[in-house]
């Protein structure tokens, strides 16, 4: 029984942080409503990518968190609470893409929400090596 | 109708354990990030462009979807390979995914439409 447990034990923790991670994402969204840039999105990319980028070089540099920890917050927590999708189908949207766009496009819009989302993500990522450089 | 942070937080269940049952399957990261990227836009593209109602949207779209494909990992996977070197493959993961994300969005609404 609790060598069952052993190996269902990492679901258990992916599944837990997927549900956090998800729910927390659409609470984002409902709170930043869709103004011009879908900025729900934007902010859970960006903030996602700076947890996740904290878990993995604490791993590289210190190592003191552990595989469960990996698991719940980052495939788990992180992976979900960010989106590639979303952020697709709202880029789509914003150009005005047949059958998902209100109306006219906003080709100006869409490469700008491409722009904050990638420039954004990437410092993100390079804030979490600097945080955790400093706090290793 | 059903508390919508639950129909979302289960959709997110299932993807969230679906990507990672996925990537288990392929050994390089950034071809299985690009993997479940270009497919859950796809399926995004199609639950959008069809009348399927805010509880599926929510449950299978913003859950399913939203959770099994991942900004972070690609973000990371990304930088990683700009910081090994390898800054001509940071910049073409960057507009593989891209490309490849809003194509399949496209195909998603073009499939949906001939349901």
């Amino acid at each position: 029984m609790s060598e069952r447990l052993g190996r269902l034990e990492p679901f258990l923790l992916i599944a837990a942080g997927g549900f956090v991670g998800a729910a927390l994402r659409f609470a984002v969204a409902e709170a930043l409503p869709a103004q011009a840039l879908p900025w729900g999105t934007l902010a859970a990319n960006v903030a996602g990518a700076f947890l996740l980028s904290l878990l993995l070089y604490e791993n590289r540099l210190v190592g003191s968190l552990g595989p469960e920890t990996r698991l719940v917050v980052g495939t788990g927590f992180c992976s979900s609470f960010t989106t590639y999708s979303t952020f697709a189908v709202e880029t789509a949207a914003l150009a005005g893409l047949p059958g998902i766009g209100a109306g006219a496009g906003m080709p100006m819009l869409a490469v700008a929400n491409v722009a904050l989302n990638y420039a954004l993500g990437f410092a993100a990522i390079g804030l979490g090596q600097v945080v955790a450089r400093v706090l290793a | 109708m059903t508390d919508p942070t639950l129909l979302v937080g289960l959709g997110g269940v299932a993807g969230a354990l679906a990507r990672h049952l996925l990537g288990e399957r392929i050994e390089e990261a950034t071809y299985d990030t690009l993997a479940v990227n270009v497919i859950g836009s796809f399926l995004l593209g199609v639950l959008v462009a069809v009348p399927v109602g805010s509880d599926l949207l929510l449950l299978a779209g913003t859950g399913f979807c939203g959770a099994f494909t991942t900004f972070s990992s690609f973000a990371y996977e990304t930088v990683r390979l700009a910081e090994g070197g390898y800054g001509w493959r940071a910049v073409r993961n960057a507009v593989v995914n891209l490309v490849g994300a809003l194509v399949a969005v496209g195909l998603g609404t073009v499939v949906a439409g001939l349901l």
